[in-house]
């Protein structure tokens, strides 16, 4: 890993903060990773066991050495319950956010979080009447209950296709309850417990359905409920969103009730005016990671940027204050912001950092945190330096925020001319790009390049997360991209004045993908699974990215990863993932770390799909 | 007299002879209580990436070592029985010289306020030094080089048989 900018990020923004984090002498997750090298090889092959106290154990993979655990654990058992319990660590992630949003709108259905309000009521209706329950406290009853399920099922799940859900059945991996999957996920890796891989995978697979489409799609449907179901809406991305004259607050993390509120704080008339009085412009909001996209989608809050430039927002030195909840956040935030006025704010009761101030945020008084929180930001603004602010001025314009509603409605009311658009060629497939940004991959390269591959070639991209943040500052959500994509897809795209790649939203809302997916495929008549469509995580770091994984792949979606998972100790187990899956489950996955590869096997198997349904 | 050899294919970057070798020049000689030394240990083995690989680099004890040739008060000197390049702390400076003519990079600065060179010693105390012990892929190797020539030989050979068998059956 070379130390220069440029080979760092492909992102002009990030490479001006980054020549200039160099010159400074600050660190960042790229020197760190460079720090690390060489990364421990049994780590990367999956092959260290720490769950019990006779160990660490560490099969050697080249055979001399030992090639059991104290227990007898063989490599095939040490890499799947390792798998195991990343996936139930990324379920556990999603649905305790979700569980946060379940609880709040119980609280606003009792009248007890006063802050909050229900804004979609049309979508609330919707979901009383799935759950079959006559008012809105049986309906966050019924939600909330989910999680402590003990023989299912799962409301949501039940919108899977069908076929979907017998194979489920079939297979004993419907989901009977949210928390109970993750919690069986580690009762089975304990010591002695399961000790067949494939009976350790086919759990896995049961608890990443029960954040697919448990956890994230409830974290999806009741943020919608309460904030409202985004429509298309156009901002701005890239760190130069953050604006000179103005009081800056980077709202970074995962969930919308913390971003909501600040949103509203910082348009409140004595909160614009006390930042007038400290000499400020007025006050801008900006988001990072997927707690920026859930205010850009919908009340369109420009977001300064992706993962990895949370430490870039930081050495702007216009930050002044970054306001965290959960996930993602980097430890090493505090020490930088130490280097600059910045103020780090944490607010979950979860989630403390070194030298973050911590101003805890409770459902109760959400509004009124928010507004301290505010204030806090407001007032670090003259301490601010100015002539160590450094801001790039370079952001990029994007069309966000299609909800599967709003696709249907661009459509003019029914999926049928998207169907009719796939039918023809004119789309040929449809490929679901997400996941995070690691500094493995130079920042950036890995997903735009596959999304730019892709639409060349007629296919239609559902983005969140971190890709559709890449994908933002690339300019490639805007109506005017369709000039990129291929000859078909730029049709359909200048016809309904929509982006060739539209953004669905935050990591969560990977749900809003898996509805469309059912949606489609039911519309066809067929499974997920026999749909032209593939998915990809080009620069992939998160244990929530493997829970995504396995829900994809466990949903039907042939699905390329960028960077490898901590499996190929195991031949076993990689062959399983990469292709046994295939004839149990309708797709795997393949890894490709060079995305016009992955592009090509994507349309590899759309082109393959596309033969099979006989189009 | 035994070496320490190193099979380059396989050393996985897990550092635990760099770990081990610490923990052999602490005090303690215990990686519980060395974590807690200070001023800590300090390693004699170093694990580097290199060309997308990972080697780890440890004093070849050269014969007509450079370093002992540069040493400007024979701090650096090669034990004329064992041929180890070993350094006497009494006499080293801090002058560097030994580390500017190293082609390999093995030597260290010692931990805490001395100024003083640190080099592997090939754990004398020991039977086999502490970074072979703990190599958990028998990347590195304490051999006679005849032996460890003899090793390679008979691996040279399974792999020339198995080949040979293979490019029969196809």
């Amino acid at each position: 890993m070379s130390k220069n900018a440029r080979d760092r990020s492909i992102d002009p923004a990030s490479q001006e903060m980054l020549a200039l984090a160099s010159r400074a002498g600050l660190e960042t997750a790229w020197d760190r990773l460079e720090k690390q090298q060489p990364q421990c090889g049994f780590g990367e092959l999956g092959l260290c066991c720490r769950n019990c106290n006779m160990g660490p154990c560490r099969i050697d993979p080249f055979g001399e050495g030992p090639q059991r655990g104290v227990c007898g654990a063989t490599a095939e058992i040490i890499v799947a319950r390792n798998l195991l319990r990343s996936i139930a660590a990324g379920a556990a992630a999603h649905s305790d956010h979700a569980r946060d949003v379940a609880h709040i709108f119980k609280l606003v259905s009792q009248g007890k979080a006063t802050s909050y309000s229900i804004t979609d009521k049309a979508k609330m209706e919707r979901l009383m009447k799935e759950y079959g329950v006559a008012d809105q406290i049986a309906l966050a009853e019924a939600i909330l209950s989910e999680f402590g399920k003990q023989d299912g099922p799962i409301k949501f799940v039940s919108r899977a296709p069908a076929k979907r859900l017998d194979l489920w059945k079939r297979l004993g991996i419907e989901p009977r309850g949210i928390d109970r999957e993750i919690v069986e996920c580690m009762h089975r890796t304990h010591m002695g417990v399961d000790n067949d891989p494939l009976n350790l995978i086919l759990q896995g697979l049961r608890a990443s359905l029960a954040d697919g489409w448990g956890g994230s799609m409830i974290a999806t449907e009741l943020q919608d409920v309460l904030f409202g179901t985004p429509v298309p809406t156009f901002s701005e991305t890239n760190l130069g969103v953050l604006e000179k004259e103005k009081v800056n607050i980077v709202v970074h993390g995962h969930e919308p009730i913390l971003s909501q509120m600040i949103v509203a704080a910082a348009s409140d008339p004595e909160m614009i005016d006390l930042a007038q009085n400290q000499g400020a412009e007025g006050i801008n909001v900006a988001g990072m990671c997927c707690t920026g996209n859930e205010i850009l989608m919908r009340h369109g809050v420009p977001s300064a940027g992706n993962f990895l430039q949370q430490e870039l927002a930081v050495a702007t030195g216009a930050v002044d204050a970054m306001i965290v909840d959960v996930q993602c956040v980097m430890p090493a935030l505090g020490a930088l912001a130490g280097c600059y006025h910045t103020k780090l704010i944490s607010t979950s009761p979860k989630a403390k950092f070194p030298g973050a101030t911590h101003m805890e945020f409770h459902e109760e008084t959400a509004y009124d945190t928010a507004r301290s929180i505010v204030r806090a930001g407001i007032l670090n603004f003259k301490n601010r330096n100015p002539s160590r602010v450094h801001i790039p001025e370079i952001k990029s314009k994007a069309m966000v925020g299609f909800s599967v509603e709003t696709i249907v409605d661009a459509l003019g009311g029914s999926l049928d001319p998207l169907l009719g658009a796939i039918k023809s060629g004119a789309i040929r497939g449809i490929g679901a790009v997400v996941g995070c940004n690691n500094p493995k991959i130079q920042h950036d390269f890995g997903h735009v390049n596959l999304v730019r591959e892709l639409i060349k070639k007629n296919v239609l991209v559902v983005t969140t997360g971190c890709n559709a943040l890449a994908c933002a500052k690339a300019e490639l959500l805007q109506p005017e991209a369709a000039d990129l994509a291929g000859d078909g897809l730029k049709g359909i795209c200048k016809a309904l004045g929509i982006p060739p790649v539209l953004h669905m939203g935050s990591c969560v809302d990977i749900s809003r993908i898996l509805v469309a997916a059912a949606a489609i495929a039911d519309a066809l008549g067929v499974d997920i699974s026999d749909l032209p469509a593939a998915g990809a995580a080009p620069e992939w770091m998160s244990e929530k990215a493997v829970s995504i994984g396995a829900y994809v792949i466990g949903s039907g979606v042939f699905t390329v990863l960028g960077t490898v998972p901590p499996v190929l100790g195991s031949p076993a187990v990689a062959a399983l993932l990469t292709e046994g899956a295939k004839d149990v489950l309708g797709a795997s996955f393949a890894v490709e770390p060079d995305p016009f590869k992955a592009a090509s096997l994507m349309i590899e198997h759309i082109d393959e799909q596309r033969k099979k349904l006989g189009l | 007299m035994k070496e320490i050899f190193v099979r380059l294919e396989r050393c996985m970057g897990c550092r635990s002879c760099e770990m081990a070798c610490a923990v052999e020049h602490s005090m303690s000689k215990s990686l519980c209580s060395a974590v807690a030394e200070r001023p800590g240990p300090r390693r004699r083995v170093y694990v580097e990436m290199a060309e997308g690989h990972k080697i780890p680099l440890v004093c070849r004890h050269c014969e007509d070592a450079p370093c002992a040739a540069v040493c400007r008060t024979g701090a650096m000197h090669q034990d004329p029985q064992s041929g180890t390049v070993e350094r006497d702390l009494e006499k080293c400076v801090g002058c560097w010289m030994c580390a500017m003519i190293c082609p390999y990079g093995v030597i260290g600065r010692s931990s805490g306020s001395t100024r003083a060179a640190i080099k592997c010693d090939r754990c004398k105390s020991l039977e086999v030094p502490a970074c072979v012990n703990a190599c958990p892929t028998g990347t590195l190797v304490f051999a006679t080089q005849e032996n460890f020539m003899e090793m390679v030989r008979k691996e040279a050979a399974s792999r020339l048989v198995r080949d040979t068998r293979s490019t029969a059956r196809t």
